[in-house]
């Protein structure tokens, strides 16, 4: 091997680390349980590449109001989906949109765009 | 002649109820805010907010405040109101006018980058053009300048029609993760670097790599990603076309009858218990119960059933169908979000939205993807730099980037929802509601069938099926008196007898003297005659000879007919029988199903012997008879134990336990019912054909989705290797990055055009 060859194939290595590093070995981001307001827990995703904020801690038993906001053009993300409550919705760009149920189990469950590219979680907690 | 005024008792003190959406409540204080500012308006009875809904029910006198008052009243609080009509009309023009937008400014984006790369991809090959290779000798000062040029063209290509990549990248960063727009800026952000190098310093390259930049690459790749793009864009439109037709069939003005005056007004100020005239022509606005007149009215839109149905007092009408030739009035039962087309059009879209188990799949992968396809293409670059031929730096660059570029995420995400979409739309063409992906996977799978007796494969009620008269006696004659006698009854058979007069036209007289002995028969007199009409028991305690009679009855008997005795002036006249009436097209239907290879069961409260007569009539071969409407469930359950994935057909609101317990239960409903809660497939019309299509549709969306999922993950798992060169040290082949824009293109937009051939998908048996 000559030293151009080491040099390549140090790099290459490091970037393989670093992008397993970087998208796979997120660190889990424990957050308080989102506010209860007149009895409602709400709280406003935005969606723009991904949902922000996208993991979201709620209790069980009492209504939950995730407010999508999308504010890109991206065709992808246009709908969102959480399958485990079946609520989807068309998320007009820039147009707040209300999706309303009331977890009866605690768990993680998964909100998606239609084509699972962007990703959230909803952790519900007794 | 009908009159208006007519209707102005029925009208009554104008009580009406309303319900509107409220914008603008920040706090739980609203509630009293706009509740007190209401109720201080005259005419308003009752005003009820709900705050997590967003919505306020108003009881009013509708001939003292309008809907617009209402709406004002709210305004002048500090709200606003919205439109108690689904907004689905107006959300559906905005997303058209985005989904339009966006195809425009795509279609814009790829004609510069096309433009571009015209003079890029010939410069490429000065050979090619006469004279050209003399202009621009390898290696001199002249071909540096040009591609210099070229370079500045490029990066205005790069950083405006291949502007979206890098923001989705960026985007998608903050979140940690990677998607389409990841692999194609990092794609071709290495062939501008690489070509920037090439271009400014073509010496650090060892001689033999006779350095030459990319320039073509870059701007084809754009033009072809951003081409795809467009296509994908305008051939995903056409998924929902099914429920874009739902929602433009909306009327937009009815005409009511209020204080006994006939007024147009907008569909959304029609208010429950409103009469409503509807002319030859026009279109029914809301949901009711016609309470005047007769017509024929085409409602295919809604059912998918495309023989008009006549309408006359007493029947439903839905709203959006269309009145044929007759006039008449009805009175409103549901109107706004409540009519079966706007339940229709929301179920729909939620259906659409859902996912189907198949796709829990794709989401795992898609997880993975993206980065997993950078560190491939990393690999690839290692590989053609330490062991591959020379150039060995051009290949390992040209490995790197066709492997990044003809990755498609996009394809495999697409497979799956944008052939649901189709289907399920297609599905509500035909009156066929499937309620979630879930639900049409499941139905892909069914082999047995259960379909409840009455109702389902039957119509539900009693009708006059024979008629059997004695010598001297006249079929019609005999009908005509013992119908204008069972007029008077209120008995289910009677009305029966009743039905098949006027089905023969026979115009009724009245009868007089009449008594009725419950459970035996009924006796009077009609056109001056005797008329005896009952059980054999009765006619005989009369007096009447009915030996005869008794014979003939007992051949209906055994068909699972129910005999009607009948004695005229003290002789036997004739028998009736009275059976509910198998559908039309049940026959049909089951043995389609059965075609399709599914094991058809019927079931059924009946004795044995009619479920028999009426199993032999349809062609079903299992007969569950004798079961009691709560065991329904448990005969599910039995069928399910034996290994059996079972569809359970009945009516919602009875079979509701069955249809739950089934693997998939489709509720027959009829009208404007439609959000029928146990059934996971609600059928409109009542027929069976109904059925079949269901199956048919499940079955057709579910090929297509697999030929896409197929599609998608075969065009990755084949082509990524490729890219990276496997085929090279066989064959020699290794993909041009150009190829590999193309491909990736062109698989997205085969997925959504796949899906979109189900579009032409005619239900099986009808009649193009």
């Amino acid at each position: 091997m000559t030293w151009d060859q080491i040099l390549v194939t140090i790099s290459g290595f490091f970037l393989i680390a670093l992008i397993i590093k970087f998208f796979w070995m997120k660190p889990k981001n424990s957050q308080p349980n989102i506010a209860v307001t007149d009895g409602i827990q709400k709280q406003l995703i935005i969606v723009k590449g991904g949902y922000t904020p996208d993991t979201i801690s709620v209790q069980k038993d009492i209504p939950v109001r995730l407010t999508f906001r999308r504010e890109e053009n991206a065709s992808c993300s246009e709908m969102v989906v959480l399958p485990d409550f079946e609520k989807s919705e068309k998320l007009p760009e820039g147009k707040e949109i209300n999706i309303d149920f009331t977890p009866s189990q605690t768990g993680e469950f998964e909100f998606t765009c239609q084509m699972g590219m962007y990703r959230g979680k909803l952790l519900v907690s007794a | 002649m009908l009159h208006a005024h007519h209707h102005k008792n029925e009208v009554s003190p104008s009580i009406s109820s309303v319900r509107l959406g409220l914008k603008g409540m920040g706090c739980a204080s609203c509630v009293a805010t706009i509740e007190e500012a209401l109720l201080a308006q005259k005419g308003i009875h009752t005003a009820s907010v709900n705050f997590a809904a967003s919505t306020v029910e108003i009881g009013f006198d509708s001939d003292i405040v309008s809907v617009s008052a209402i709406r004002q009243v709210i305004k002048e609080a500090g709200y606003s109101a919205v439109e108690s009509r689904d907004d689905s009309e107006e959300s559906l023009q905005k997303e058209e006018a985005e989904k339009l937008a966006e195809y425009q400014t795509l279609m814009k984006k790829f004609w510069l980058a096309g433009a571009i790369s015209i003079p890029n991809v010939l410069l490429m090959y000065p050979q090619l053009i006469p004279g050209l290779n003399e202009f621009m000798p390898p290696e001199s000062l002249e071909r540096q300048i040009v591609w210099m040029i070229q370079g500045v063209l490029t990066t205005f290509v790069l950083f405006w029609s291949g502007s979206q990549f890098f923001t989705g990248m960026w985007a998608a960063l903050k979140h940690r993760s990677a998607n389409m727009h990841t692999l194609i800026s990092v794609g071709v952000s290495a062939a501008y670097l690489y070509s920037i190098v090439a271009t400014l310093f073509p010496h650090i390259f060892p001689k033999e790599a006779a350095a030459e930049p990319f320039w073509d690459v870059t701007t084809v790749v754009i033009a072809l990603v951003v081409l795809g793009l467009a296509m994908e864009s305008k051939a995903k439109g056409k998924t929902s076309e099914a429920i874009k037709k739902l929602i433009g069939i909306q009327a937009k003005t009815a005409r009511v009858i209020r204080g006994g005056t006939q007024k147009e007004i907008p569909v959304e100020e029609v208010l429950v218990d409103d009469i409503v005239l509807v002319r030859p022509g026009e279109k029914i606005p809301v949901d009711g119960i016609v309470t005047e007149g007769a017509s024929s009215v085409d409602e295919s839109m809604i059912t998918g059933e495309p023989i008009p149905a006549e309408k006359s007092v007493g029947d439903e009408v839905i709203g959006a169908t269309i009145n044929k030739n007759g006039t008449f009035y009805f009175r409103a039962t549901k109107v706004g979000k409540d009519t079966a087309l706007a339940n229709i059009i929301r179920l729909v879209q939620q259906a659409q939205g859902s996912k189907a188990p198949i796709q829990r799949i794709v989401d795992q992968v898609a997880a993975f993807f993206v980065p997993t396809v950078m560190i491939l293409s990393l690999l690839a670059f290692m590989g053609w730099y330490n062991f591959g031929p020379e150039p060995r730096f051009i290949f390992a660059i040209i490995s790197l980037v066709t492997t990044l570029i003809i990755a498609c995420p996009c394809a495999l995400g697409l497979a799956t929802p944008t052939s649901l979409t189709v289907g399920i739309g297609k599905g509500a063409e035909n009156g066929i509601l499937i309620r979630s992906g879930d639900a049409l996977q499941k139905a892909e799978k069914i082999n047995a069938i259960i379909l409840d007796k009455t109702g389902t494969i039957t119509e539900g009620k009693p009708a006059l099926t024979d008629i059997t008269v004695m010598p001297d006696f006249e079929d019609n004659e005999v009908l005509k008196l013992a119908a204008s006698l069972e007029a008077l009854s209120e008995h289910p058979l009677a009305e029966a007898v009743v039905e098949g007069a006027k089905q023969a036209d026979l115009s009724l007289v009245p009868a007089h003297d009449v008594k009725a002995v419950t459970g035996h028969g009924i006796s009077g007199t009609v056109e001056g005659r005797n008329v005896l009409i009952g059980t054999s028991k009765f006619l005989s305690e009369q007096g009447v000879a009915v030996d005869g009679l008794i014979d003939i009855a007992e051949i209906y008997t055994p068909k699972g007919k129910t005999p009607i005795l009948i004695a005229i002036d003290g002789k036997a006249a004739a028998v009736f029988a009275v059976a509910d009436k198998v559908k039309a097209d049940s026959k049909e239907a089951i043995a389609q199903l059965h075609r399709m290879g599914l094991e058809v069961f019927m079931i059924t409260g009946d004795n044995k012997v009619t479920a028999e007569a009426i199993a032999k009539e349809v062609g079903v071969d299992h007969v569950l008879a004798e079961v009691l409407p709560e065991q329904k469930a448990h005969e599910v359950q039995k069928l399910q134990s034996r290994g059996k994935v079972v569809a359970m057909v009945g009516d919602g609101i009875n079979d509701a336990p069955a249809l739950a317990a089934a693997d998939i239960g489709l509720a027959i409903g009829s009208g404007t019912d439609v959000a029928i809660e146990a059934a996971d497939i609600t059928l409109i019309k009542g027929s069976l054909k109904g059925v079949v299509t269901a199956m048919d549709i499940s079955r057709a969306t579910m090929r297509n989705v697999k030929q896409n999922l197929l599609g998608a993950f075969g065009y990755n798992v084949l082509g990524i290797p490729v890219a990276m060169g496997v085929l090279y040290p066989f064959f020699g082949i290794l993909l041009s990055p150009i190829i590999a824009g193309g491909a990736m293109a062109f698989s997205s937009v085969t997925v959504v055009s796949n899906a979109n051939r189900l579009r032409f998908y005619k239900p099986k048996g009808a009649k193009s």
